[in-house]
């Protein structure tokens, strides 16, 4: 079979299973476009913004676990998609991002919309590539979608240059069945003797604590996770990223930790004597201060990629490893073992949590004649009961979201933890809508970082992803906001949001269903309408509290055990 | 403490600029860096001196290793090996001051390599220690322009760095 350059990537797309594609045309890509448009295997999505092609893409991988695509041109679109692929490599979420180059001879030339894609994006791609000949495109695509998909997944980047895919010069085309790279072989087996070593520990601790992490999700192993944590009867915290891996309404759940966690996490991790790290960094947002972290604890690290380990915390039995195949061993050994931790120990430690838990550190007014937000999302949990796809973009909102809405599951809570990216809530959760047509789907957003991507309501009206939009609208950039109360004696520089418009007419003009929901008796029931609407996209604008706070906090400098705890408490 | 460490990497272009890029990327120091081809075409060997603590070495190793151009490293410090840089200085050198610096010279096992009524270039092959101490001993201002390879290194014994 003889193909051109966009047949060939449009044959390997259909190899590597793509279901869909996220792009946006211009002149570098116009040769693939025309291959796209007689091919029928892969649904292309037009966005509008080529930063939301690939956060639609990321949706979709972390709702799916299968790898987002993404097709860009040169120039212009590549310096456009950067934020997004930014944002998964943080989170280490694969995707492949195909961007257009301009003819080969040109290369250097400062031609039109020429950038040095390759070089722009090298910081922050697990891998990216250059092609130099119409005969290594298919294999480099292959290797692209390996690379992306197989250790600690991440975005890899395929330039091709235009004249690689003019439609007239063709070669053989053939997919390769696998990949041959001597130089990248990630690891995927723990090592015996250090698994040992840490159910050992494990085995000995009397305040033990389990800190899951987004490795968890991303590795696929939350029933594993769940099989370990319950066979030992351990507390368990979990990251941002990490959220739903363990169910959220399990009794052994102490909620995540780190800068917005719950008081009991934090204080557990301050106290512990065994911490067991499971797909996690120890990013700064979990530490605190880094000096006083777990000052009694002996650290077990299991992560695949060993620039984690004793990155930023020296731990005591690291495990280089897939997660699910060192839970799976670590499972077997406790299983095996008659050795258990002392139950009075145990108990006494889960005595210990119980009173941190007391002190109900995520209670907010709910008699208030303002609407809360945190109220707002408590009642979207009751009406999914649970069990929707949530996405968020980045502020309070998000923080409120991962700590009220309780999710049982993994793949379901999807935001951007590492880069913090405003504006991937809307056209994350298109992908994701796209990848689950029968699931619910809502984007918990602010009124700043949702016009980051708003443009792309027209999209949601041309795909029919009938997103639900929580809007908790404080008038604020409550997280800047927040930060200037506490840190700069309330000097709010420009952290108002001025000029908003009217988000209803807004969601109408796009052909949406708009709601202004201002009474906090009126939010059960606006939500519960908006989601019996289950073939439209609807934007419920909540007008909330604006001096309402995110606690329990860890401010700057401080440890685990020296949280901020919120000023209002339940009357007795 | 000081490290060399010698990368084999694939002889692609670009790979060189991922292993810097690494370097300012994440505030690792670079002492030197050299790279060039080897016996097989499609391999680079680079050698980088760098500085930095246990811990931050450990983590310079890992982030290279994961480069996916960086096919296999060692670390040189942990094994004997043998570093040699190569520098070439131009000097003034006039009346008394020749036969000093052509004894000097023999004495380093350095080469003249050119010669002009006012200044010489000499050749010298060492590790930084032998270069540092002949430039001392030449002073700073009989020195005219100093050109260093920057340190390569191979360790001693059967050890290798191979595919
Ligand atoms: C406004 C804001 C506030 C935040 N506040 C908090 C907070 O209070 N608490 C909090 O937790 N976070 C918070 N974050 C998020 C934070 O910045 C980090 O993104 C997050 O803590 C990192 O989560 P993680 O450690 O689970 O790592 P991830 O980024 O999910 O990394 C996953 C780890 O698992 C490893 N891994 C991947 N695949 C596998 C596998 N198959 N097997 C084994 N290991 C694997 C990877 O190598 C990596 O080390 C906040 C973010 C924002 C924007
Ligand atoms: C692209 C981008 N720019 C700036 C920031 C810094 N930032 C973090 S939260 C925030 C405010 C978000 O406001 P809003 O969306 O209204 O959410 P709220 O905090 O009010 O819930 C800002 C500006 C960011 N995270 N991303
Ligand atoms: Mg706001």
């Amino acid at each position: 079979m003889e193909l051109s350059g966009g047949e060939v990537l449009m044959e390997a797309l259909k190899e590597e299973g793509v279901e869909y594609i996220f792009g946006y045309p211009g002149g570098a890509v116009l040769h693939i476009y025309d291959a796209l448009y007689q091919q029928n295997s892969v649904k292309h999505i037009l966005v509008r913004h080529e930063q939301a092609a690939t956060h639609a893409a990321d949706g979709y991988a972390r709702s799916t676990g299968k790898p987002g695509v993404v097709l860009v041109t040169s120039g212009p679109g590549a310096t456009n998609a950067v934020t997004g692929i930014a944002t998964a490599f943080l989170d280490s979420i694969p995707m492949v991002v195909i961007s257009g180059q301009v003819p080969s001879r040109l290369i250097g030339s400062d031609a039109f919309q020429e950038v040095d894609c390759v070089g722009i994006t090298r910081p922050c791609v697990k891998h990216n590539f250059l092609v130099d000949s119409l005969e290594n495109f298919a294999s480099t695509i292959k290797k692209a979608f390996h690379v992306a998909t197989s250790g600690r997944p991440g975005p890899v980047l395929v330039d091709i240059p235009k004249d690689l895919t003019t439609p007239d010069i063709k070669v053989p085309f053939e997919y390769p069945d696998h990949v041959e790279m001597r130089s990248y072989s990630p690891p995927e087996l723990g090592h015996p003797g250090q698994i040992r070593k840490a159910v050992d520990l494990i085995l000995s601790a009397k305040r033990p604590m389990i800190y899951s992490g987004g490795g968890v999700v991303l590795g696929d192993a939350s029933e594993q996770l769940c099989a370990l944590t319950r066979e030992l009867g351990f507390p368990i915290t979990q990251t941002l990223m990490g959220l739903g891996a363990f169910p959220a309404s399990d009794k052994q759940n102490i909620g995540m930790l780190g800068m917005h966690g719950t008081y009991e996490a934090n204080m557990a991790m301050h106290e512990c004597d065994v911490l067991v790290a499971i797909g996690a960094r120890f990013d700064d947002r979990i530490t605190g201060e880094i000096e006083k972290f777990c000052p009694y604890a002996k650290i077990v690290h299991v992560d695949i990629d060993p620039a984690s380990i004793s990155k930023n915390v020296v731990v005591d039995v690291p495990i280089v490893g897939h997660v699910s195949q060192v839970l799976d061993a670590m499972v077997a050994l406790v299983r095996e073992s008659s050795r258990r931790p002392e139950q009075a120990e145990l108990d006494s430690w889960w005595a210990q949590i119980k009173k941190w838990q007391d002190e109900d550190s995520l209670g907010y007014d709910k008699t208030a004649d303002i609407i809360k937000p945190q109220a707002v999302v408590e009642s979207l949990w009751r009406a999914t009961k649970g069990d929707a796809y949530i996405t968020s973009d980045v502020g309070q909102h998000q923080m409120w979201a991962a700590q009220f809405y309780g999710f049982d599951k993994p793949r379901r809570w999807i935001n951007s933890g590492g880069l913090g990216t405003m504006g991937f809530g809307l056209p994350s959760a298109i992908g994701v809508q796209l990848a689950h047509p029968e699931a619910t789907v809502a984007c918990i957003t602010g009124e700043a970082s949702i016009q980051m991507c708003i443009q792309e309501l027209s999209t949601c009206l041309q795909y029919n992803t009938p997103i639900k939009i929580i809007n908790l609208n404080n008038r604020y950039m409550g997280m800047v906001r927040q930060w200037q109360e506490f840190g700069y004696e309330k000097r709010y520089s420009h952290s108002y949001m001025d000029a908003l418009p009217d988000f209803v007419k807004l969601a109408e003009s796009y052909g949406h269903v708009g709601m202004r929901i201002d009474k906090p008796g009126d939010v059960d029931d606006a939500i519960k309408e908006a989601l019996s609407l289950t073939d439209r996209t609807v934007f419920m604008d909540f007008i909330t509290d604006q001096s309402e706070n995110v606690y329990p906090m860890i401010e700057a400098g401080k440890g685990h055990h020296e949280m901020r705890l919120n000023p209002w408490k339940e009357p007795a | 403490m000081r490290h060399v460490i010698s990368v084999l990497l694939e002889n692609e272009s670009g790979a060189l600029s991922r292993v810097s890029g690494l370097f300012s990327a994440r505030g690792y120091n670079i002492e030197s860096l050299t790279v060039a081809p080897t016996n097989d075409p499609t391999l680079s060997r680079m050698t980088i001196v760098t500085i930095g603590s246990e811990r931050r070495i450990e983590q310079i190793i890992k982030q290279l290793n994961k480069l996916v151009d960086v096919v296999r490293l060692t670390d040189l410090t942990e094994v004997q090996f043998i570093e040699r840089e190569i520098m070439m200085v131009k000097v003034r050198a006039v009346g008394e001051g020749r036969e000093e610096l052509k004894r000097m010279t023999d004495i380093f096992r350095g080469r003249i390599l050119d010669v002009t009524e006012s200044s010489y270039v000499i050749e010298l092959t060492g590790d930084d220690h032998k270069i540092a101490a002949f430039l001392d001993t030449l002073g700073a201002e009989n020195i005219i322009e100093v050109v260093r390879s920057g340190a390569t290194g191979i360790a001693r014994g059967e050890k290798s760095l191979k595919v």
